[in-house]
């Protein structure tokens, strides 16, 4: 029974602490699992983590996912899920409810148009740092091949994204190993 | 129907975004306003916002509450649990048969080869929201406004939540100009 608890603290911690979505939350997973409860050392967390980023998804629930069931079985496993995403998204519906019911109001129109500017830049941000990423991993050239050949598919061409991923994958798979 | 378009839809998402939650956003945008129409740009911009200032991982916040717009508590569960659970299921498979699998250079390289296409995709809706701004806040405003947040977030390292929460805080407390053309309109009268 103790174990289900910790496990439940172990990810509802990082979920209600960890702004800026999944990836942000790791080092706060990193501290309770690593450091508090020692399930796993800094090794096989690294372990974890890496092969957790090498597939597709979100990160953070895939961590909980696996933690969870390795400490306490299949209800550990959907402890450490449900600890990660339960009280977040309940904060989202009970708030985009509100202002859903108030969409109308010119307040809440004026929110919409003051805020998306921000996250213009914070998208613009997280796509510079992909960029660099690739850049860093893959070089110049394969960089540059990617980004514009998937610019015309998806823009050009309207090609569905599905496609040009999957595309992308056998391509790396074949010529980037 | 609807809980089968939400299963395939999120189900994609969760299986062609690499690089964690945050790369599922434009997937998400793609599925959600592009292909089922079950939001316009506007509600997008909305989910995302406080998507971004709310803590927790992203794509469950916004797969779990677009799931419960479009269709319910059943929804929700459906369109969460097809985000997540295949890749769970993956990385305990992997992880507790094949040890050595990120050891193969065939998976690094596939991984390696999303992470620019996704760039274009998040570049593409930064366009979008750019767009978007200019056309309703007028070329001058959206401009200080992107340089703003740019300044803050970029340069003074402030937390994106805070400025999120700031403007939040600033378009409720501002005074609606209808309104008070209304009531001046009404002194006139008298």
């Amino acid at each position: 029974m103790m174990i289900y608890l910790q496990i439940f603290l172990a990810f509802f911690i990082p979920g209600i602490l960890g702004y800026g979505g999944g990836p942000a939350s790791i080092p706060l997973i990193e501290n309770e699992v690593v450091d508090r409860y020692e399930w796993m050392d800094v090794n096989e967390f690294s372990e974890a983590l890496a092969i957790g980023n090498a597939l597709p998804g979100p990160i953070a629930t895939k961590m909980a996912g696996y933690i969870g069931y390795q400490e306490g079985g299949l209800l550990g496993g959907i402890i450490g899920v449900f600890a990660t995403v339960a009280p977040s998204l309940f904060l989202m519906i009970v708030l985009l409810g509100f202002l859903y019911r108030y969409k109308e109001s010119p307040k809440v129109k004026r929110m919409t148009s003051y805020i998306r500017p921000t996250i213009a830049v914070l998208l613009g941000v997280m796509a510079f740092n992909f960029f660099s990423t690739s850049y860093e991993d893959s070089g110049i050239w394969q960089t540059i091949f990617l980004v514009v050949s998937s610019y015309l598919l998806l823009e050009r061409w309207k090609v569905h994204p599905a496609f040009v991923i999957m595309g992308a994958m056998v391509y790396g798979a074949l010529l980037m190993s | 129907m609807t809980q089968w378009q939400l299963f395939l839809a999120f189900f994609r998402v969760g299986m062609l975004g690499y690089g964690g939650g945050p790369s599922s956003i434009p997937l998400v945008h793609q599925e959600v306003v592009k292909k089922y129409g079950w939001m316009d740009d506007d509600e997008f911009a909305d989910v995302l916002a406080l998507g971004n200032t709310l803590p927790g991982p992203i794509a469950t916040k916004m797969a779990g509450y677009i799931g419960y717009r479009v269709a319910g508590i059943t929804g929700m569960l459906n369109a969460l649990l097809s985000t997540i659970l295949p890749t769970i299921v993956l990385m305990i498979v992997l992880l507790t048969t094949v040890a050595s699998f990120k050891d193969y250079t065939w998976v690094k390289g596939m991984t390696a080869a999303v992470v620019p296409v996704v760039g274009v995709m998040l570049a593409v809706l930064t366009l979008d929201f750019y767009r978007k701004s200019t056309e309703t806040l007028g070329w001058v405003k959206a401009f200080i406004l992107i340089a703003v947040s740019f300044g803050l977030i970029e340069w003074l390292g402030l937390h994106p939540a805070i400025l999120i929460a700031g403007l939040l805080l600033a378009a409720i407390v501002q005074k609606d100009k209808e309104k008070i053309s209304e009531i001046e309109e009404k002194k006139e009268k008298r």
